[in-house]
């Protein structure tokens, strides 16, 4: 067992995988020398070399365009995105190159590629350094989207990601990435990549949150405990495909749901959650499923950021909503 | 205002133009050049009459699927016409293992890779979104997001570099990348993007921009200042202009682009001077923004009549071939005549083929649900 917080253990995945496979490829913003800016890619060049480990020009399209040519000539070029709100300018060679190339080739052609991308609120930064652009991601078919809590999914879920034959989006929940957690790092993974996974138990309503906010939602769950009131906490992981099978059997013993994201709340993962819920679940439900999420406004000023993003008590708020009916 | 006063115009019919390459007059007179006659010294009579017939069955392709999409059978087509000399003449430059990103328009390279042109029907017919096999000919997927191959080409050719294929003087193993690209492309910032990658790591890629002077109804004036070669001085790489209607000079001034790149000095940047002579596509109409007298000027300058002009007048070939050209010419459009009409429709449930190597289950899903409610009519049929 190591001691990691999500930061080293994505270090130690990408590591890994380097080690295992010499088609692996770091690229990115001062992924070289400095080991990025959050220094996820730590002494990976230094180790692996200016080839493997590269430091590139500073503009998102062309990291993700020379990708694709780097994974058709046969390499796994894992990207870096420095920070969520620029993923933009790569956005048109994410959306209509790399989800779509396996796609229009017939299946001949495969875009083995890792996009990281730090995301998330609640560091105080500037604009554009706290945005949730999953869902972008999300309704984009040919891509898979996932995204780790703590440092044992950092761990594995970064290896699966790089393993994937598929183009997978990987997001960090950038607020969390200095949680610490013991991983074994000799066993293998317990899960799939693409599962949610139950982090909680309990009886009486079911929160499901992914990324940054697992760690909120088990608080409020420890804090919902104390009035006496039990709580089911769900990690979804996977948001491209979403991994409803636990959500759903949760829901059917529970009847009621939460769902929660620092992302704006339309059109959210939340809504997809949602409405699938009630699909499947319209009979179980004694409640209509509740969302708790960021307002459908820009990312505010960072002295304000407290009030936008769902914290514990907002939690708690939309749990007792759907416990009040 | 501050303007550069030194700066060139972009080119045209009307500006003054910069020197180009040429080593064919479009009277078809042979130009003699100290530098580049040695690159192309291995092309005898045979080898002329070789580019002729490309040229010829190029023109041929494009003019039958311009005929099939008037006939209904095509949705859509991209017309080469006028630019058969910088597809040919490049695509001929190219080795076999030499990797090749195109656009849409590039179905003259397609031919010279060995494509089946009966295959590039299949996007323009709706049904496929490319139906050849990218890694057996090495002809990549057209793409139609403006420049956006130019950032594949480059990445391809950084794995190329990984590989090791790049300046160990073995003609087998040392390896080119060609980006097609157009006038208007430049504009696109994954363009410039792709020559600044491309410089700093220094990768075996040729950077080969037809301009044809149109970006749909937009002229080269609306795009750029300075003359498009030019622009690679800028990013750190050899820039130069060819007679992009003369064959024999796209086919030396690339070969020596792509050996550059094969022997590790980098990328380079060819502007192909060329002139689209049919519209945008076949959707478009552009007697709404040229003038014909254009037309006329660049028809003299016909990348076919001038390479036929030198086979007859230096006695290179007869009548014969000629003809034997034509009637080649006549089976390959029957050929796509009757490939594009047997090209089968795909089934509905294939739209859930291929969006994913490991498709999860509720895309599966979807495509049950699909099955089911396609059958549903099925099954009501048989009731009545």
């Amino acid at each position: 067992m190591t001691t990691f917080n999500i930061v080293k253990a994505i270090n130690a995945g990408l590591r890994r995988a380097m080690d295992g496979d010499p088609k692996v490829l770091i690229m990115g913003e001062d992924v070289g020398k400095l080991g990025g800016v959050f220094r996820v890619t730590d002494g990976l060049q230094k180790d692996f070399g200016e080839d493997r480990v590269i430091d590139t020009p500073l503009a998102e399209s062309g990291i993700i365009g020379t990708a694709v040519g780097l994974a058709l000539r046969g390499y796994r070029p894992v990207c870096e995105i420095q920070f969520d709100g620029f993923v933009f300018p790569g956005y048109d060679q994410i959306v209509s190159q790399v989800a779509k190339m396996h796609y229009r080739s017939a299946g001949r052609l495969r875009l083995p590629i890792v996009i990281r991308i730090p995301y998330g609120g609640g560091i105080g930064a500037v604009e554009h350094h706290s945005e949730s652009p999953e869902g972008y991601f999300v309704h984009t078919p040919g891509l898979k989207v996932v995204t780790c809590a703590d440092p044992v999914d950092a761990y594995w879920m970064i290896q699966q990601a790089i393993e994937s034959d598929d183009p997978v989006m990987f997001f960090e929940p950038k607020r969390r990435y200095y949680e610490k957690a013991e991983v074994d790092t000799d066993g293998s993974p317990t899960l799939p990549l693409h599962a949610a996974r139950v982090v909680r138990e309990g009886t009486d309503a079911t929160v499901a949150a992914y990324g940054p906010m697992v760690k909120t939602c088990l608080e409020a769950a420890t804090a919902a405990a104390d009035e006496g009131r039990s709580l089911e906490v769900i990690d979804l992981r996977t948001l491209a495909p979403l991994d409803l099978g636990p959500v759903i059997e949760s829901v059917r013993r529970t009847g009621r749901l939460v769902v929660v994201h620092e992302a704006q709340r339309t059109l959210g993962v939340g809504a997809e959650v949602a409405a699938r819920v009630t699909e499947e679940c319209f009979y179980e439900l004694e409640a209509p499923v509740m969302r708790v999420t960021g307002y459908d406004t820009p990312y505010p000023a960072s002295r304000v950021e407290d009030d936008y993003l769902p914290d514990l008590d907002r939690v708690l708020d939309g749990v007792d909503r759907t416990l009040a009916h | 205002m501050t303007v550069d006063s030194t700066v060139e115009p972009a080119g045209g019919a009307a500006a003054s133009e910069p020197e180009l390459v040429q080593l064919l007059t479009p009277e078809g007179e042979r130009v003699p050049d100290d530098h580049y006659d040695a690159l192309i010294d291995d092309i005898g009579p045979p080898e002329i009459r070789g580019l002729y017939r490309d040229l010829v069955l190029a023109r041929r392709i494009d003019s039958e699927a311009v005929a099939l999409q008037r006939q209904g059978e095509l949705g859509l087509w991209a017309s080469l016409l006028g630019q058969e000399a910088a597809q040919v003449g490049s695509g001929r430059a190219l080795r076999p293992h030499d990797h090749v990103f195109p656009t849409y328009r590039e179905h003259g390279v397609a031919w010279c890779r060995g494509v089946d042109p009966a295959r590039l029907l299949g996007l323009f017919r709706g049904v496929d979104q490319g139906g050849w096999d990218p890694r057996s000919t090495n002809f990549h997927l057209y793409t139609i997001v403006i420049g956006a191959q130019t950032l594949h080409a480059t990445g391809y050719a950084m794995g190329v570099q990984r590989d090791g294929a790049v300046g160990t003087g073995d003609p087998n193993r040392d390896t080119a990348v060609i980006a097609y690209f157009g006038d208007g492309a430049t504009s696109q910032g994954d363009v410039n993007e792709a020559f600044i990658w491309a410089s700093v790591n220094n990768t075996p890629v040729v950077f080969f921009c037809q301009n044809n002077q149109w970006a749909i109804s937009e002229p080269l004036e609306r795009q750029t200042r300075v003359p498009l070669y030019r622009r690679a001085h800028g990013f750190g790489f050899p820039g130069l202009r060819v007679d992009g209607n003369d064959v024999l000079a796209c086919l030396a001034v690339t070969r020596e682009a792509l050996q550059r790149a094969r022997d590790g000095e980098g990328p380079t940047l060819i502007e192909a001077f060329t002139y689209r002579m049919g519209a945008h596509t076949t959707t478009d109409d552009p007697t709404r923004y040229r003038l014909g007298s254009e037309l006329e000027h660049w028809r003299l300058k016909d990348p076919i009549e001038r390479v036929k002009a030198y086979i007859v007048r230096g006695e290179l070939a007869d009548q014969e071939f000629f003809d034997e050209v034509e009637a080649e010419a006549e089976q390959l459009a029957e050929h796509l005549r009757t490939a594009c009409r047997e090209l089968p429709d795909p089934g509905p449930e294939s739209i859930f083929d291929h969006v994913y190597v490991d498709p999860p289950a509720p895309l599966l899903a979807q495509r049950d649900e699909m099955t089911a409610y396609l059958d549903s009519f099925a099954n009501e049929e048989a009731r009545r």
